[in-house]
């Protein structure tokens, strides 16, 4: 095994740090994020920590258990958990529009703040299109922190079309409010009172008479509005988010990229490990869900099936003789016609499903076959018997199916790891079921601390 | 068969691998269509093992019987700089705009434009037509934006028409509209059969039903194949242990006894055994809500050797045989 030389992530150390206050899990959609995030902040908690864990879009029956499946954007504490080593647990889900609604009515007084949230432009912006929610999840994560009420933010990220769409969220506010577009967008609605037409140059003009031709005069102008009763605000916005930025650089932040080991999803989690790189954020480390073992790995796949193969064959040998004996004896009661019977074990493919043909005799009509099982009596030995290979034959061709899923996520971690051998790995074992209370997330939780 | 097939899905299950598979299935037999990418992750290159796509209509691969798929991967800045050129001849206005950080606005964080840049582009294509006033593709796959989002995104338009209630900008997301809520559009939803994907893939048909989008089939991707029936589920329950160390024996796997390899074998064989059955049931049960949403239902079998370009292609066989096509 090619892991051993990887580092391994120490999940409990990273969460009992008091240095530690804040854990963000990224990664692409669908590998448990969420999962990930809650399972962490849990752990941290019961281990003696006072957390809160902020979660973008938990599926519901996990909010419901964590009893955060309202939305009114504040940190519930969550029940049912170990508080004995002193550690509390808080929870919420993010309300995007009421984060970004809750920022305008503290920057701006009655009117002014009324005045924009009935703008339409500012009621499409806010409900929820493209990047909205990267800015919302970041200004939110920069509002609890300056709280300071928690000893460790565990944050779980949108799943955003490309991946780092929250780390480019202040940028991009940034340069948008001190670019020239603002200044263009404002000049007419602040020409009215001052002496605008000195600032507002033929070129900038001419640029509004553009925005006006394709946005339609009405868009503009709501747009302009808009703007407008923001100017105010965006000092603070660029402000608060250049220090969410900071804060995310700092020391006291680890960075956890989740990802299943799939290909497109490790895929993913690399070019999240470079990202970060590039942005100097601090990574912590790698966290792999949903791998898969076998207490039976020393049997290979192949091996396993060509076992398998020759159960079924013989299989095949004693239900002819079965049915040839059955044809002149009729001691086999079976619907078949005796063509039928004849035809069978061609038909019966490599790739057919070997439990159709004892499932198909395994009816009332033939006798008791499970009293004949536990009886042991040897009059129709061979049902049984048959029934126990082919048993025997599903089972490997299980573990077959198993050891091939098992080269196949080796693979793919291998290349990731062979790209980033510097990047620290935890591995999550699969659940056969999905996890929703709050028992689930603490086996997730010790598989996370235990690594394998 | 409606021209535009937009396909969407819960993150992880596949969407784009569907996506083109059925793009290639509908190509077959001389057709030739466009599969369409929106979210610049560069997936179908990925997929069909080319170098990354540009912003430019490419073919990417031949269906059986002489059928061509073409991609295009849209980038809504590029969409935009095209728009102002052909339809308001304002190429040079379009240059001055990206110079002032217009065009990064309108195309990350002006609400809603970039999302009507994209369906705008899929919605042209869809309605292309040659010289001799044929359509240029029989059919337009997209590979849309997950579950999640997709009824905002596809709805866009609707909402930036009544934003923008004059002007350029509102007659072309009300023509989109046009098309998207027509009988030449179809909204699949592709998921696996587990909890969460199964419980979006049916919020997310009640989301597009709500707004009148017309949704189209489920895909259910990634089926595992049945290995063990319930019978043989139950029997692994009340086997001996000691007959099945035997039967393993018998196939050549070591020794019965105990501490042999074959009874070392039984063990981890049924704790398997027992997984896969726990699985088997919640895999039922998700299997009958999805029947409960009154659609079509489709099954992408999982491949064991993982996805490459030749698991493409027999996903499209899949897809035919299924007479998605």
């Amino acid at each position: 095994m090619t892991l051993d030389a990887v580092r391994t992530l120490d999940v409990d150390p990273l969460l009992d740090d008091p240095e530690t206050r804040i854990v963000v899990c990224c990664g692409s959609g669908g590998v448990g994020k969420t999962t990930t995030a809650a399972a962490l902040g849990l752990r941290a908690a019961e281990r003696g920590r006072k957390v809160v864990v902020l979660t973008i879009d938990p599926a519901r029956r996990l909010a419901q258990s964590m009893g955060i499946d309202s939305l009114d954007n504040t940190p519930r504490r969550v029940k049912g958990i170990d508080e004995s080593a002193g550690g509390e647990l808080h929870a919420m889900m993010l309300d995007m529009k009421r984060t970004f609604d809750e920022i305008v009515e503290a920057h701006a007084n009655g009117d002014r703040a009324r005045q924009i949230l009935e703008n339409p432009f500012y009621q499409s912006l806010s409900a929820g299109f493209a990047g909205t929610q990267e800015y919302m999840a970041m200004e939110k994560l920069g509002q609890l922190r300056s709280r300071d009420q928690w000893d460790l933010i565990v944050v779980d990220t949108p799943p955003s079309r490309s991946a780092l769409d929250f780390l480019d969220a202040p940028k991009r506010l940034g340069s948008f409010l001190d670019g020239k577009l603002i200044r263009v967008l404002m000049a007419p609605a602040k020409m009215g009172g001052r002496a605008g037409m000195k600032f507002l140059n033929v070129g900038m003009s001419m640029m509004t008479g553009a925005l006006g031709k394709l946005l339609g005069g009405q868009l503009l102008q709501d747009v302009q509005t808009f703007v407008a009763a923001m100017d105010t605000m965006f000092g603070g916005f660029r402000t608060r988010a250049d220090a969410t930025y900071r804060l995310l650089q700092a020391p006291g932040t680890a960075f956890l990229v989740v990802a299943a080991p799939e290909r497109d999803a490790l895929r993913e989690a690399a070019y999240f490990v470079e990202r970060l790189a590039a942005e100097d954020m601090p990574l912590a480390g790698l966290v792999l869900n949903r791998v898969h073992g076998s207490g039976a790995a020393r049997l290979s796949a192949e091996r396993a099936l060509a076992a398998a193969e020759m159960l079924e064959a013989e299989n095949l040998e004693d239900s002819r003789i079965v049915d040839q004996e059955g044809g002149k004896a009729g001691v086999r009661n079976s619907p078949e016609t005796p063509a039928d019977s004849a035809k069978s074990p061609e038909s019966q493919g490599g790739s057919h499903n070997p439990g159709s043909a004892a499932a198909g005799s395994d009816t009332p009509e033939e006798g008791s076959p499970a009293s004949d099982r536990t009886d042991g009596t040897d009059q129709s030995a061979e049902q049984p018997a048959e029934q126990l290979t082919t048993l025997t034959a599903g089972l490997l061709r299980l573990h077959a199916e198993r050891m091939q899923l098992l080269s196949r996520e080796q693979r793919t971690r291998d290349r990731f790891t062979a790209l980033h051998p510097e990047v620290p790995v935890t591995e999550v074992a699969a659940l056969p079921g999905d996890v929703h209370d709050i028992a689930g997330l603490r086996a997730i939780g010790d598989r996370l601390a235990a690594g394998d | 068969m409606s021209r535009l097939q937009v396909v969407s899905g819960k993150g992880g299950t596949g969407k784009t691998t569907v996506a083109a598979a059925l793009a290639l299935a509908l190509a077959t037999e001389g057709k030739r269509t466009l599969l369409v990418e929106v979210e610049g992750r560069q997936g179908i290159a990925q997929l069909f093992e080319t170098e990354a796509l540009p912003y430019e209509e490419r073919k990417i691969a031949v269906a059986p019987g002489g059928g061509e798929v073409y991609a295009l991967a849209i980038d809504p800045e590029l969409a935009l700089l095209d728009y102002l050129q052909m339809f308001y001849k304002m190429g040079g206005a379009g240059r001055a705009l990206k110079k002032l950080g217009a065009i990064d606005f309108a195309t990350t964080i002006a609400p809603g434009l970039r999302d009507v840049l994209l369906t705008g582009k899929a919605c042209e294509a869809v309605r292309r037509k040659d010289k001799r006033g044929r359509f240029v593709y029989d059919y337009v796959v997209m590979d849309a934006p997950p579950t999640g989002r997709i009824t905002r995104f596809l709805n866009v338009n609707d909402e930036v028409a009544g934003l923008a209630k004059i002007g350029p900008i509102h007659n072309q997301a009300q023509a989109v509209m046009r098309v998207i809520k027509s009988p030449e559009t179809e909204v699949h939803l592709v998921t696996l059969l587990e909890e969460m994907p199964v419980q979006e893939t049916a919020d997310g048909i009640g989301e597009l039903r709500a707004a009148k989008l017309p949704v189209g089939r489920v895909i259910v991707n990634m089926v595992r194949p049945a290995v063990l029936d319930e019978a043989h589920l139950e029997l692994a329950q009340s086997v001996p242990r000691t007959a099945l160390a035997k039967t393993l024996s018998s196939a050549g796997l070591g020794g019965a006894r105990r501490g042999g390899l074959a009874e070392r074998l039984v063990d981890p064989l049924l704790e398997q055994a027992e997984e896969y059955a726990e699985r088997y049931a919640l895999e039922r049960d998700q299997h009958a809500v999805l029947a409960e949403l009154g659609l079509p239902l489709h099954e992408l079998p999982l491949l064991a050797e993982g996805m490459d370009l030749a698991g493409l292609y027999q996903l499209a066989t899949e897809l035919r045989k299924q007479g998605i096509s």
